[in-house]
């Protein structure tokens, strides 16, 4: 994940609290979605950012998932999304970040 | 309970995949408010 995006993670987390933030993601494949939720959650797995060795252990979600997309208004989402959901590999994106999230996430899971 | 209802969003969007802007307005149709919102390039 973009270093900058790490540092904003960071400090959005400590003023709004780990507890009222979710992360939403809409990466285009299973594994750099997976990667992007590790290190908000997690850590970076690279250690390469300002995350590395830092668990926020935030919730974090792919844009395509049914627990946040049956909250959205269907017209917005079919506007935004609907053409990209039907490329993107849903099922193996949704694996991944679910897996994810089910080990690391501690808060909105 | 709403997962997003009164929640801070940060989106982080795929240029590939699905944009910032696009997960903001879903994440606003369900009533959170989006504090960051970025689209990532992996090329």
């Amino acid at each position: 994940m973009d270093l900058e995006i790490q540092q904003r993670v960071i400090d959005l987390t400590s003023k709004f609290g780990a507890e009222n933030m979710i992360v939403m993601l809409g990466g285009a494949e299973a594994e750099a979605s997976g990667l992007s939720a590790e290190t908000v959650c997690a850590g970076d797995p690279t250690f390469a950012g300002p995350l590395a060795g830092i668990a926020l252990g935030l919730g974090v979600y792919h844009v395509v998932e049914s627990e946040v997309k049956n909250e959205f208004d269907p017209a917005v989402y079919d506007e935004q999304c609907g053409m990209m959901e039907m490329v993107l590999d849903i099922d193996s994106i949704i694996g991944e970040v679910k897996t994810v999230r089910d080990e690391y996430s501690k808060y909105n899971k | 309970m709403s997962l997003l209802e009164g929640k801070k969003v940060i989106a982080i969007g795929d240029r590939d995949g699905i944009p910032g802007p696009a997960i903001e307005a879903c994440a606003k149709s369900a009533g959170a408010e989006v504090v960051f919102a970025s689209t990532e390039c992996f090329v």
